[in-house]
C-alpha cells in the first residue's frame, strides 16, 4: 500500500538531505576554491568565497615542483593492485566462514578486526626492518603487500556479511547438479554478489588509496604515492594553503570522479541486506 | 650478421649502459622556500658532475623527520643525504649513526661557517653536518603603531619595554593585540619559545645533575609573565597559535610585536603576501638583564648516514650546496634576498646583500648572540638554545608544552602547569636513567 506523502514532507526532507550533503561536501568545495586563490587570499579574514581574482598559479608550481604522474601511477598501482590481491584471498576466505562455519568461525573474524584496533606505529620498526632485508623497501610491490594485509580484514568481513544474505539453498543445488567448489564460488556465488563485491572493491581502493601512515613511512623516491606528493605541500613555517589545496585537489580528483561514476554500485552495496 | 659486428654491437651497448649508470643520490629534504630553491637550481650541480643524478624525497618537517629517523635508527640506507635540524645532529653523531664531513674540498672554507652555528654541529671537534641555512628568533614589529602610542623601539629591548608596548599598543575594539606569541603546545611550537624565553629569565630545564627545574622560582616568573602578558594584551584563542597562525595574524595587521624565527622577516616584508610590509621595524629578541637574550638558533644542515655507499658523491653535493658558490648562484638566478641567510661570515660582509636584506643585521646579530653550549645563565647538562639535545626531548617538550599551553588557555593555573611539567619530566627522566 503505497503513503501519501504530503508536498511539505517532501520540501522539508529535500532540504534536510541537501544542507547535509553541502555540509558534507563543504571542505572539499573549500579546498577546490582555495586552490584558485593566492597565498595571501588563502589566509584572508573574512575569507571570500567566490570573488577573489581566480588565478591557476598554484597548479603551475604544483605541476613544477613535483612528478605528479609518477605519483598517480604509484597510486593506481598500489590501490588497484593490494585491492585484487585482497579480493582473491578474502572471496574464498569469506566463502568458508559464510557457509561452512565452526564453532570458532566468529573468533577468528573478531581476531581479524583486531589487528585493525592496533596503532599501526607500534610496529613500524619491526616492519621497517623486514622491509628493509627483503629488500622491499620503496617498492610498489613492498606497500602492495602491506595494503593488501592491512585491508583484508575489512574486505573479509564485508564480505561475510554479504555472502550472510545469500541462501545456501542456491549454492546446494549448485552441488547437486556437479559443480566443483571452484565453479561453484566463480559462476555462482560471485555473480550473485556481485554488488557487494563492488562496492567492497570500491571502498578498498578508496581506503588505500587514502592510506598515509605506512605508504609515507614504506616508500622514498621511487614508490611514493599521491600521499607522499601532499604531504610534501604543508609546512610549519610559511604559508601554505594554496598551494596544499592545490596538490589535495589533484590528489583527490581520480578517487571523486571515480566514485561519483560507481556511487550507485556503492550506495547499493553499502546498503546490501540493510532492508529485509 | 657477422661475428664482429655483433661483438663490437655487444661492446658499445656494454660501455653505453656503463654511462648510463651514473650514480643517483637520493636525498631527503624538508620542503622550506630554501631547499625548494636549491632542487630547482640543481641543473648547475649535474653539468658540473655529469656522472651524479639526483632524486629528491621532499616532505613536511614533521613527517620528514619520522621518515628519516625510521631510516637511520634501522639503518635502512634509503638515503645518501639527509636534512636534519641542530637538534638532531648532536644526538646521531653520538650514536655513529653520520659519517663525520672531513673531505668538503680546499675550496669549501670550514671556517666562514658562522661560528654559533658551527659549535652546534660539532661534535669532539669534528663537523658532523654542514649548515644550508640558520636562523635566530627577534622582535618584529609594526613601527606605525609605534609611533601612534608614542613609543621607540630600542636595538635590544627588555621583556619590561616589551610588556609596556604591549600592553599600551592593544586595542582589543579594532582587533589589533599588542603581541602575538606562541602557544600551541609541541616541542617545536611554543616550547621552542618558552625554553628560550625561560633562558633569558634566568631558567633552566635541567641542573647539572639532571634534576628538573620547572619547580624554581625563574620558570615561575617566566611563565606567569608570559601568561599575563598574552591574557592582557595578546589575541583570543593564542593557546592554538604557531607560527603559521601568528604568521597571517601580523600579515593582516593584527599584531603590534611577532618574536619569532628570523625567517619570518622575508614574509612580512614581502609585499605580495603582507599588508604591512613596509611598516615593520626588527628587533633583538628581548632580556631582562641577566646576560643572556631569550632567541634562539636554528639551522638545517645535510649529513651522510653511516653506512652509505656513496660518500664521495655525497660529500661533493654537499660541499656545492653549502659552498659559497651556491649562495653567487642563487643571487644571480634569484636576486640577493633569496641566499639562504644565517650559515656564513662572507656573506654579512656583503654590500649588495646588506642593501638586498634589510633584516641582515638583525639576522646575523641574532644568531650571533646565541650560544648553544651555554644557553642559560646558569650551568646545564645539555645542548641546544630552544631545546635540550636528548633523544626524550620531544616527547618531554611536547608533554610540557601541552601543560603551559593548558595554563594560557585558563585551563589550569601556573604553578600548577608547572608542578605537573616538574612531576613529569622527574619520572620520564628518572626512567631514563639520568637521574640515578
Amino acid at each position: 500500500m503505497a503513503r501519501n506523502v504530503s508536498t511539505q514532507r517532501k520540501i522539508v526532507v529535500t532540504v534536510v538531505a541537501w544542507t547535509i550533503g553541502i555540509l558534507i561536501f563543504f571542505p572539499i568545495l573549500w579546498t577546490f576554491l582555495t586552490s584558485f586563490k593566492t597565498e595571501a587570499e588563502a589566509i584572508a579574514s573574512p575569507p571570500s568565497l567566490f570573488f577573489f581574482d581566480w588565478t591557476t598559479e598554484n597548479y603551475h608550481e604544483v605541476q613544477s615542483r613535483s612528478n605528479y604522474f609518477l605519483h598517480f601511477m604509484n597510486s593506481v598501482v598500489v590501490s588497484f593492485g593490494s585491492t585484487l590481491i585482497g579480493l582473491i584471498i578474502a572471496i574464498p576466505s569469506a566463502w568458508a566462514m559464510a557457509f561452512s562455519p565452526t564453532k570458532r568461525t566468529k573468533d577468528v573474524l573478531m581476531w581479524m578486526l583486531s589487528t585493525k584496533m592496533m596503532p599501526s606505529v607500534g610496529v613500524l620498526v619491526p616492519m621497517y626492518l623486514l622491509f628493509r632485508n627483503t629488500g622491499l623497501l620503496d617498492t610498489r610491490t613492498g606497500l602492495v603487500i602491506v595494503l593488501t594485509l592491512i585491508n583484508l580484514p575489512i574486505i573479509i568481513w564485508m564480505l561475510y556479511t554479504y555472502f550472510k544474505e545469500i541462501p545456501g539453498e542456491i549454492l546446494e543445488a549448485a552441488r547437486m547438479d556437479g559443480a566443483s567448489l571452484t565453479k561453484e564460488i566463480i559462476y555462482v556465488l560471485t555473480p550473485m554478489a556481485i554488488p557487494g563485491i563492488a562496492s567492497t572493491l570500491l571502498l578498498n581502493i578508496i581506503l588505500a588509496w587514502n592510506e598515509a601512515f605506512w605508504t609515507l613511512n614504506l616508500s622514498a623516491a621511487k614508490a611514493a604515492p599521491l600521499t607522499a606528493f601532499i604531504a610534501s605541500y604543508s609546512s610549519p613555517e610559511g604559508l601554505f594553503y594554496a598551494k596544499l589545496s592545490a596538490a589535495s585537489t589533484m590528489a583527490i580528483a581520480p578517487i571523486l570522479i571515480l566514485g561519483w561514476f560507481s556511487q550507485k554500485q556503492l550506495v547499493r552495496g553499502l546498503t546490501f541486506g540493510a532492508v529485509k | 650478421m657477422n661475428l664482429r659486428t655483433f661483438l663490437l654491437g655487444t661492446c658499445s651497448a656494454v660501455a653505453l649502459s656503463g654511462l648510463a649508470q651514473a650514480e643517483t643520490l637520493t636525498i631527503a629534504t624538508v620542503n622550506n622556500g630554501d631547499m625548494i630553491r636549491m632542487q630547482k637550481l640543481t641543473d648547475d650541480f649535474t653539468s658540473k658532475n655529469p656522472d651524479i643524478q639526483l632524486e629528491w624525497v621532499t616532505l613536511e618537517e614533521n613527517v620528514l623527520r619520522q621518515r628519516v629517523t625510521t631510516d637511520i635508527a634501522t639503518k635502512g640506507g634509503q638515503y645518501d643525504i639527509m636534512t636534519i635540524g641542530t637538534y638532531e645532529v648532536p644526538i646521531w653523531a653520538k650514536q655513529g649513526w653520520l659519517l663525520p664531513l672531513d673531505n668538503l674540498g680546499a675550496e669549501y672554507d670550514v671556517d666562514d661557517l658562522l661560528p654559533a652555528i658551527r659549535s652546534g654541529l660539532t661534535i669532539d671537534g669534528k663537523l658532523y653536518a654542514a649548515p644550508f641555512y640558520g636562523e635566530s628568533s627577534m622582535v618584529m614589529y609594526r613601527k606605525d603603531l609605534f609611533e601612534k602610542a608614542g613609543l621607540t623601539m630600542p636595538d635590544a629591548p627588555t621583556w619590561d619595554f616589551i610588556a609596556d608596548a604591549a600592553r599600551k599598543i592593544t586595542d582589543k575594539n579594532n582587533e589589533i593585540y599588542g603581541i602575538c606569541l606562541r602557544g600551541k603546545a609541541g616541542w617545536g611550537e611554543n616550547m621552542a619559545f618558552l625554553t628560550a624565553t625561560a633562558n633569558a629569565f634566568g631558567a633552566r630545564w635541567f641542573d647539572e645533575n639532571w634534576k628538573p627545574q620547572f619547580d624554581q622560582p625563574e620558570w615561575k616568573n617566566a611563565l606567569d609573565f608570559y601568561v599575563k602578558l598574552m591574557n592582557d594584551a595578546g589575541p583570543p584563542g593564542a593557546s592554538s597559535n604557531g607560527f603559521n597562525e601568528n604568521l597571517s595574524l601580523f600579515q593582516t595587521g593584527k599584531c603590534g610585536m611577532w618574536i619569532d624565527a628570523t625567517v619570518a622577516a622575508s614574509f612580512v616584508t614581502n609585499p605580495k603576501e603582507s599588508t604591512v610590509a613596509d611598516k615593520v621595524g626588527f628587533a633583538l629578541a628581548p632580556d631582562t638583564g641577566l646576560g643572556k637574550r631569550g632567541n634562539w638558533l636554528w639551522a638545517w644542515n645535510l649529513a651522510i648516514p653511516a653506512g652509505s655507499q656513496k660518500v664521495a658523491a655525497a660529500e661533493k653535493f654537499i660541499a656545492w650546496a653549502t659552498g659559497k658558490d651556491y649562495l653567487k648562484l642563487v643571487a644571480d638566478k634569484e636576486g640577493w634576498a633569496n641566499v639562504p641567510p644565517g650559515t656564513r661570515t662572507s656573506l654579512y660582509a656583503n654590500a649588495e646583500y646588506q642593501k638586498a636584506a634589510p633584516f641582515a643585521k638583525m639576522t646575523l646579530d641574532s644568531i650571533n648572540a646565541a650560544d648553544p653550549k651555554n644557553p642559560a645563565v646558569k650551568p646545564v647538562p645539555y645542548v641546544g638554545v630552544q631545546f635540550v639535545a636528548i633523544p626524550e626531548f620531544q616527547g618531554l617538550g611536547t608533554a610540557v608544552g601541552q601543560q603551559f599551553s593548558a595554563a594560557l588557555a585558563g585551563q589550569m593555573s601556573v604553578d600548577d602547569a608547572l608542578a605537573s611539567a616538574q612531576q613529569l619530566t622527574e619520572r620520564e627522566m628518572t626512567k631514563a636513567g639520568y637521574i640515578k
